[in-house]
């Protein structure tokens, strides 16, 4: 029990934040049509790729005068959550870009 | 007073974070969506760029020059690699395309919370090891998700497999909570956190495994908010705001797009993950079988020559045999010579919600031509003439009059209403559900077997001919 105070003590302002982000997360996507849940899959899914801040900390402090875990490490996850942001970004755009051309030929 | 420079990263993450919620705001009407995207993609970048710049370790060191360049030469790397698999990728594929990058954002954070585990700076092994086991999940899980929306992994279930994966999760947990409490994390990596990694790689392919193949998209949504929650922990380690706030925040939209989804097909999450459908539901046996009757291809493009009003209604064989274009020549075809077309767009039609739209599109059909399941089924009593094109389940109409059904309940296309069917199938076989489909013994109800796209190909050269 004491541990768990502890923990919320020491984190606090964290759990904060999480449980706003809950609400804002919840709030958002509500009352969405179904047409538009696919591109907003794969968007929230770039998002997550903000795991890239880590690998850039991570491989950012590692040791480059010799091949350690951390740099292999830090080198597999900055490229591996780059396609995660990037890949995810270009195919939601695409996606996206549909959407766009039918409301073209709707105005016409 | 901490010095300027982590005051403006600090700052630089709070407008990130901003830019995220604001982008998947956007991203959720039609007229903003690609501005939303752009917003939430802007957002990252700042936040990628002031990391690389201003971020110091627990020394107060900056990243060093060299690591910086290291740095931007994988993102480059990666970013073209994705970018271009992104823009090659066939609108079909498109589904198995986002579960194989929410695989890899997934395997990053796992990656992190693992190499993090041994930093004895770090305080918290509890996140630690939840960033390992839920980035570990969504890893294998999404990786499981990807091969069988490209059809390398088939579906397997057994009754056994519900218990033995709550026998897995139940060891991951108590593992996770044995690991944050007892485990020394100045030690280095221990045994046990290799266990760990290993079963939790293990758990994401049994848990995705058992569950049939036009669910992934609600199993692909569910992965993907565990990815943001494994970013979230991740963000814990570094106490990171906005790794923090954007893995969240998208964990929680994802939940909530992943219980949407599922309502569009009435059924529970639960009863997706634990894949009730099985090919376990029996239909009513006493019901009368009617016999099958085919259609040739002239009179079925006489049919639809002289008629006024036509309804197609897509579904996933028409976007697996690539059929969308000549589906849409047809369309042309037929609205040249009079006839009125419309698209009856069942929510959950393809492989991901909203798939059938994207296809369309790409395929120049005018977006009021598609008109969505609630909106046409009013209508469909005064149509000629409805042609399914690899849809079976969405037209079902069991879903509407036998309880026993295990699609009881789900919202159909109520096509059995309209004066004449015409079915494009393959063959016999039966839908995803596994279930028999008495629309297809309507005595409205003619087939014309075969592969969408041929049959298609066919019916618009014949009714050329005419």
């Amino acid at each position: 029990m004491e541990q768990i105070l502890h923990f919320f003590n020491d984190n606090k302002e964290a759990i904060f934040i999480i449980v706003l982000s809950v609400f804002l997360g919840i709030e958002v996507i509500s009352n969405v049509p179904s047409v538009l849940h696919t591109p907003l899959m794969s968007g929230a899914n770039a998002i997550s790729g903000v795991i890239i801040i880590g690998g850039i900390i991570l491989l950012g402090h590692a040791d480059l005068s010799t091949i350690n875990l951390k740099l292999i490490l830090g080198i597999l996850a900055v490229f591996f959550a780059t396609l995660n942001v990037a890949g995810g970004f270009v195919v939601t755009d695409r996606m996206l870009d549909m959407f766009k051309k039918k409301k073209k030929q709707t105005n016409n | 007073m901490e010095n300027t420079g982590t005051i403006i990263l600090d700052l630089s993450y709070l407008l990130a974070a901003i830019m995220f919620v604001i982008g998947l705001k956007l991203m959720s009407h039609p007229e903003s969506s690609k501005r939303g995207n752009f917003w939430a993609a802007a957002g990252m970048l700042l936040a990628m760029i002031t990391t690389l710049i201003l971020h110091k370790d627990e020394t107060g060191q900056n990243i060093p020059l060299s690591n910086a360049i290291l740095i931007i030469a994988v993102i480059s790397v990666a970013t073209v690699v994705g970018a271009i698999i992104a823009r090659k990728i066939k609108m079909t594929a498109m589904p198995q395309l986002v579960s194989l990058y929410n695989a890899t954002g997934g395997l990053a954070s796992a990656l992190v919370a693992f190499m993090e585990f041994s930093n004895p700076e770090n305080s918290s092994t509890l996140v630690t090891v939840l960033g390992l086991v839920i980035g570990s999940i969504a890893f294998s899980g999404s990786m499981v998700a990807y091969g069988k929306l490209d059809s390398m992994v088939g579906d397997w279930f057994t009754p056994v497999l519900t218990y033995i994966n709550l026998l897995i999760l139940t060891s991951l947990v108590a593992a996770s909570i044995y690991i944050s409490v007892a485990v020394n994390p100045f030690m280095d990596i221990n045994i046990l956190f290799y266990i760990l990694f290993a079963v939790a790689l293990v758990y994401g392919v049994m848990f995705v495994m058992p569950i049939g193949g036009a669910d992934m998209p609600v199993v692909i949504s569910l992965l993907n908010s565990l990815t943001g929650i494994a970013a979230a922990m991740a963000g814990f380690i570094y106490h990171n705001q906005a790794m923090i706030l954007g893995g969240i925040f998208v964990g929680a939209a994802g939940t909530i797009l992943t219980i949407l989804m599922c309502r569009a097909m009435n059924r529970s999450l639960i009863n997706v993950i634990i894949g009730a459908f099985g090919g376990g539901g029996t239909a009513k046996s006493d019901k009368e079988v009617g016999t099958i009757k085919e259609i040739s291809l002239s009179d079925a493009s006489v049919l639809l020559n002289y008629t006024q009003k036509v309804v197609i209604v897509p579904g996933y064989g028409l976007a697996a045999a690539q059929a969308q274009h000549i589906c849409s020549e047809l369309d042309k075809l037929l609205t040249d010579r009079g006839v009125e077309v419309k698209y009856a767009i069942h929510p959950v039609a393809g492989r991901m919600p909203g798939h059938m739209n994207v296809l369309l599109a790409e395929a120049d059909v005018p977006y009021e031509k598609l008109v969505e399941m609630d909106d046409i089924n009013p209508d469909l009593p005064n149509t000629d003439v409805v042609i399914v094109i690899g849809a079976n389940d969405v037209v079902n109409p069991a879903a509407l009059d036998d309880p026993s059904s295990p699609i009881f309940g789900m919202p159909i296309i109520k096509v059995h209403e309209a004066r004449n069917i015409i079915v494009m199938k393959r063959g016999m076989g039966k839908g995803y559900a596994a279930i028999e489909n008495y629309l297809f013994y309507n005595d409205k109800t003619r087939m014309l077997f075969g592969n969408a796209k041929d049959t298609l190909q066919k019916l618009v050269s014949e009714i050329k001919n005419l």
